[in-house]
């Protein structure tokens, strides 16, 4: 087999794997509501926040957007991780996972198949939140311009990296971790300065929220939203940090693949 | 004939217990072999580290001649398995299920492939079915076409029968005598059906508390136990009675 039709195969088993997951969304309305849901609903939240605070605070009234942008930016990094863990644990629920891995699939193929969902259900999730805030609150976050693609792809990767650890655990621990998927983000969004600046933290917070991508972002966007500046120094921060962050997510959770299959769990998934 | 299976000096230890004890055997190319054994016998460990979902703590496993502890990538396209406790997606159809596995395996002309499978196997009225409504019976069904989409040359079958009507049963049996006869490949079975061994096997395998106790032929196992049927000899030989034969502490006949 050449080199190009090795690729050509191992994009193909990819294209399965994401083909399964598409025709369940395909095959299921509330799937596809559900993705829409919890960022639409969050966003009306804030929208009415925002509402009431841009007569009420100095520091709203400069940029109305800033609250309605934060939450949508926050939920691409939520949905992207909880998309490759719900997407993972899918599998887990389907006691899909023996079939899979006897099958020439690769953990790495396994992975890439992960991250292109959680992409796409992002999107759709995401996405359509951002839509209906235009009419709703007469405001778009597409008017971040193209800082926003530099955001968004920066917020996936970290979703990713969080994404594949909380996977790897529920692979190691079974699903009685389950509830890791939903709860592992919140951890990091106190120190990201989501909807406050980071230096409002205590100094030694300050560290550790430097040294996540997210604080990054959240202070990029309000770079460009307060000082019309894209940041191009935090833009490097986020880049950097998100690369040791997917190398650490990617390898977790082969690490706890191995683990899973030395001590035979990739057949016996449960509680 | 030359060995599509060869397991050498395999063990798994997992913490304290020893789950396999240090199995050899070969699986000789277009055979069909069963792996028996009561239960923890260590038939599905052995199953699994031949699948490559398992890790052995030590010995080697070679499969169409490739060592699966190390290059078990070169050969999947190659093996299937089907096993009633191993789930295909449940809200799938099962059209979209077999799409989904045959771009996994790589299966040229897959729609043709598909259609040839679903023809072989009468399922084609479960085709826009989701799977997780199908009853036990066409879910085995289903789940053999799955492992017969890329036509393989080594099949793994865990209990290939368990939990089918003596007709769906015997269909399957019927199933996987026509596709050994018309492919030449080679069958590894897990059963705790005797009969469905005596009609299929040319070859056992017998496991007892993760060790190799004895092996050959479904006839010179009846002859050895001075058996009727190989349900006599299985029971034999797992309430460890002596017939003979010492089974403990001495070397397993081939």
């Amino acid at each position: 087999m050449t080199v190009s039709e090795r690729i050509g195969a191992s994009l193909q088993r990819i294209g399965a794997l994401v083909l399964r997951h598409m025709y369940l969304l395909r095959g299921s309305w509330p799937r596809v509501l559900e993705l829409m849901y919890w960022p639409t609903m969050q966003m009306v939240l804030w929208g009415f926040i925002t509402v009431f605070l841009v007569n009420h605070s100095s520091w709203v009234a400069q940029a109305s957007g800033v609250l309605i942008s934060a939450v949508l930016l926050w939920d691409v990094l939520f949905r992207s991780q909880l998309g490759v863990a719900l997407v993972f644990m899918e599998e887990m629920w389907s006691r899909n996972l023996g079939q899979l891995f006897v099958s020439p699939l690769r953990p790495t193929e396994l992975v890439a198949a992960l991250l292109t969902m959680s992409l796409i259900r992002t999107v759709i999730g995401v996405g359509g939140a951002a839509l209906i805030a235009i009419p709703l609150f007469d405001y778009s976050i597409f008017s971040l311009g193209l800082p926003l693609i530099a955001f968004f792809v920066n917020l996936i990767i970290m979703g990713w990296a969080i994404g594949m650890i909380v996977s790897g655990i529920v692979l190691r621990y079974g699903l009685g971790a389950e509830s890791m998927a939903w709860i592992a983000i919140f951890a990091v969004q106190p120190v990201s300065g989501v909807y406050y600046p980071v230096s409002i933290l205590p100094e030694w917070l300050q560290w550790l929220a430097h040294a996540l991508p997210s604080s990054y972002v959240f202070e990029g966007m309000r770079a460009v939203l307060f000082e019309h500046s894209f940041r191009v120094d935090l833009l490097v921060h986020a880049v950097l940090l998100n690369v040791v962050f997917l190398a650490v997510g990617i390898s977790g959770f082969l690490a706890f693949f191995n683990i899973a299959r030395t001590r035979g769990q990739l057949l016996q998934i449960g509680e | 004939m030359s060995a599509v299976v060869r397991v050498t000096q395999l063990c798994k230890q997992f913490e304290r217990v020893v789950a396999v004890d240090r199995v050899s055997f070969e699986v000789a190319r277009g055979s069909t072999a069963a792996l028996l054994g009561g239960n923890g016998a260590g038939k599905t460990t052995t199953l699994s580290i031949l699948l490559g979902l398992l890790r052995p703590t030590t010995g080697e496993v070679s499969v169409l001649g490739v060592d699966m502890l190390r290059e078990r990538y070169r050969v999947l396209e190659r093996i299937n398995f089907s096993s009633p406790y191993v789930d295909l997606p449940r809200r799938l159809t099962v059209r979209e299920n077999l799409g989904v596995y045959g771009r996994l395996y790589n299966v040229k002309n897959l729609r043709s492939r598909i259609d040839a499978v679903v023809g072989e196997l009468g399922i084609g009225a479960l085709m826009p079915r989701p799977y997780g409504q199908l009853s036990a019976g066409q879910k085995t069904r289903v789940t053999l076409a799955k492992a017969l989409l890329n036509e393989p040359e080594l099949l793994l079958l865990d209990e290939p029968t368990a939990s089918l009507d003596p007709d769906t049963a015997d269909y399957a049996r019927s199933l996987i005598e026509r596709y050994r006869a018309r492919t030449g490949a080679t069958i590894l079975l897990a059963s705790h059906n005797m009969s469905e061994v005596e009609r299929l096997c040319d070859g056992v395998i017998m496991l007892r508390a993760g060790r190799l106790v004895d092996q050959g032929t479904p006839q010179e196992l009846l002859q050895r136990y001075g058996r009727k049927n190989m349900e006599e000899v299985f029971i034999d030989i797992a309430r460890e009675r002596e017939i003979g034969l010492a089974l403990d502490g001495k070397e397993p006949s081939s």
